[in-house]
């Protein structure tokens, strides 16, 4: 703006035509980018709304033709489908707040001078580079399994009853199992946000009569909170879809009490091969995701303003 | 107001010793100014003062008290530190109030006390601003603001002029002297600027490699300096500094020593200087005279007009270089040849190891000290 105001003369007349055709020449360059991201993202979304308004089940070739709203009704009035959603908004709620507390907590500590810590940074982070179905698998089999697992022996070295922890709190094992997984990223993130904070603030704090809990509140803490909506944006994203951990160790159960959203699409396009009402379901969760995103954006636009 | 007393402090990371025994004693309401090259321990020394830093050995006392184990807040002191170190997510206000809410100050009084402040400092307009969106000199405010409202009973300063450009570095100077002036506070101030020393000190601790080379008020240590590293430190520009010998006690007190092409006599009552020893001999650049009749002769190669002065930079026939400072309607220009006179009483005599020897005159400003 600045140079064409600069040059009144030159850019007198031909401005308009002139911004136009570069305009037009900028959407020549980047169209086959846009077709392609076009062809990805808009064709399998305008595939799901069609599906869903249609009578679609793979074993029963003779339900055909225009359902109308009745998938969505159906989805809609079935109780297993408020529960998916408790599930969801369980999940990503629980481990998000183990992962953002103890990362917090963590990250702070690791920042810390003491023996071993390269180490230890390594061993903390590691968790995060063991795939989902792996990660589950461990948990299941080798940690919780009332029979062979850690934790049943550990239980009973000290004379308790092991708990079968999948079959009766599967929820919350689900957020121990993801929590534990996506705790590294956390502290990851958190720890070179705090290895950019200014020792010198800190010694000010100090010298100003703040102790070692004033300065995390007052000067850790906010230093920390860009950070900390960055890993709760990312997570969220990520945590909304959560499909193989409940898949490799509950399969959504005992019934639908650790069916979220995603497993539920799942168990109606596969299992009940019901392709119409799976659509329905994968166009809720494209609302649901949009609502979801819409206050993240929101919440993260405000904290990276400044 | 408080005294501040070191007695032999030292501090060692891992097996260096970086403070090698300082010794100092601060009077009341007192402009201390540490000051040194890069590295010659003097922030260290006033974090170790400031509580930032353990002190290995030796004893710290405010008020005659020993503070060497007390926390930084509890000492009564207050820093600006050289990045201001402001909060940047509370506003100016905020940022003066943070320590009174923690020392529990109700309300009201904080409130009071830092409108007074901010009255001082002139941030009014700024108070619910945040760091980031004031002005380098603003800031620079702000972080002494936030230090006077602790009411604190001595005042470190961390090199806090370093990040200011020239103008504004010589304006914040004013200010922080007549800031000093009006509040009377005990005053520690780490440079490496002399300029910021020369002006703002009451006395200036001149340190290099973790020792005290001297300590004196400014004129002392401009007109007498104790060693060579002080002659060479203090001044801009700098002292001229020609390696000499001792050519004959020459009777009333006074010496003869000889350079490279030419000889002067300079007043001293050292006693014991044999002849033939080595010494340095030094003269500033402004107690060197044009003088036709001079001994001293030497070929211009380059003239500096700054207006109100000009320094010319002469070769002796010797190879050496020296500056020369005279009036700014000097026409002198390069490829001159000059002949120049050494005021003898202003002239320095060290010895080989680098120690000034004693003098017979005492400067006029210095008469009475």
């Amino acid at each position: 703006m600045d140079k064409v105001a600069g040059h009144p003369p030159v850019m007198a007349s031909p401005a308009g035509s002139a911004a136009r055709s570069r305009g037009l020449q900028g959407f020549v360059l980047q169209s086959p980018a846009i077709m392609l991201l076009l062809a990805w993202s808009v064709v399998p979304l305008l595939m799901t709304l069609w599906y869903s308004v249609r009578n679609y089940n793979l074993v029963d070739p003779t339900q055909q033709g225009f359902a109308g709203i009745s998938n969505y009704w159906y989805l809609l009035t079935d109780p297993d489908f408020m529960t998916s959603l408790e599930n969801t908004a369980i999940l990503v709620g629980g481990v998000l707040a183990i992962s953002v507390g103890l990362g917090t907590l963590l990250a702070v500590l690791y920042n810390e001078e003491f023996a071993g810590r390269g180490i230890a940074r390594i061993l903390v982070i590691s968790p995060f580079f063991i795939m989902p179905t792996v990660a589950a698998l461990l948990w299941k089999n080798l940690m919780l399994h009332p029979i062979y697992g850690v934790y049943s022996a550990m239980m009973r070295a000290v004379g308790l009853t092991p708990v079968d922890w999948l079959s009766r709190y599967p929820l919350a094992t689900l957020v121990m199992i993801v929590a534990w997984e996506w705790l590294p990223f956390a502290v990851l993130i958190l720890l070179t946000a705090i290895q950019s904070l200014d020792t010198e603030q800190k010694e000010a704090a100090r010298m100003d009569g703040a102790g070692m809990v004033a300065q995390f509140i007052n000067i850790t803490l906010p230093h920390l909170s860009r950070a900390i909506t960055v890993v709760i944006m990312i997570e969220t994203i990520f945590l909304l879809t959560i499909f193989a951990e409940i898949s490799v160790t509950t399969a959504g159960g005992p019934g639908v009490a650790s069916t979220n959203l995603a497993f539920l699409i799942y168990s109606r396009a596969l299992l009940q091969f019901d392709v119409g009402g799976a659509s329905a379901g994968g166009v809720v969760a494209i609302v649901v995701a949009n609502i979801v995103a819409a206050f993240l954006l929101r919440a993260v636009a405000r904290n990276l303003e400044t | 107001m408080a005294t501040v007393e070191l007695r032999n402090l030292r501090k060692t990371y891992l097996h260096e010793e970086i403070i090698k025994g300082v010794s100092l004693a601060i009077a009341e309401r007192e402009f201390v100014v540490f000051v040194g090259p890069s590295g010659c321990g003097k922030s260290t020394l006033l974090r170790m003062i400031a509580g930032l830093e353990d002190i290995s050995a030796g004893d710290l006392l405010i008020d005659g008290q020993r503070v060497n184990d007390t926390e930084p807040a509890r000492r009564g002191l207050a820093m600006v530190f050289q990045s201001y170190a402001l909060y940047p997510h509370m506003n100016v206000y905020r940022n003066m109030e943070f320590s009174l809410r923690l020392a529990g100050m109700p309300e009201a009084e904080r409130r009071q006390r830092i409108g007074d402040v901010a009255r001082i400092l002139q941030l009014e307009p700024y108070l619910d601003h945040r760091p980031g969106q004031l002005s380098g000199g603003q800031r620079q405010r702000v972080a002494i603001g936030r230090a006077i409202v602790r009411n604190p009973r001595v005042f470190l300063f961390d090199e806090p002029l370093s990040n200011l450009d020239a103008a504004l570095r010589g304006q914040m100077r004013v200010e922080l002297a007549s800031l000093h002036r009006r509040l009377g506070a005990t005053t520690i101030y780490v440079t490496h600027d002399q300029v910021e020393a020369m002006t703002m000190a009451d006395r200036i601790v001149v340190l290099n490699k973790g020792v005290v080379e001297q300590i004196g008020t400014p004129l002392e240590l401009y007109h007498r300096p104790g060693n060579l590293f002080v002659a060479r430190f203090m001044g801009s520009p700098p002292m001229n500094l020609l390696p000499a010998t001792i050519s004959a006690p020459a009777p009333e007190g006074s010496v003869q020593v000889r350079t490279g092409t030419f000889s002067v006599s300079i007043p001293t009552q050292q006693a014991g200087l044999e002849a033939g020893a080595p010494a340095t001999l030094g003269v500033r650049p402004e107690h060197i005279r044009i003088d036709p009749q001079g001994a001293v002769h030497g070929m211009v190669e380059v003239s500096e007009r700054l207006g109100a002065i000009t320094l010319l930079h002469v070769r002796l026939p010797d190879g050496q270089m020296i500056v020369v400072q005279t009036g700014g309607d000097n026409i002198d220009c390069a490829d001159t040849p000059i002949s120049m006179t050494f005021e003898e009483e202003h002239c320095h005599l060290f010895d080989a190891g680098g120690m000034a020897l004693a003098r017979s005159t005492e400067h006029p400003l210095l008469a009475g000290a």
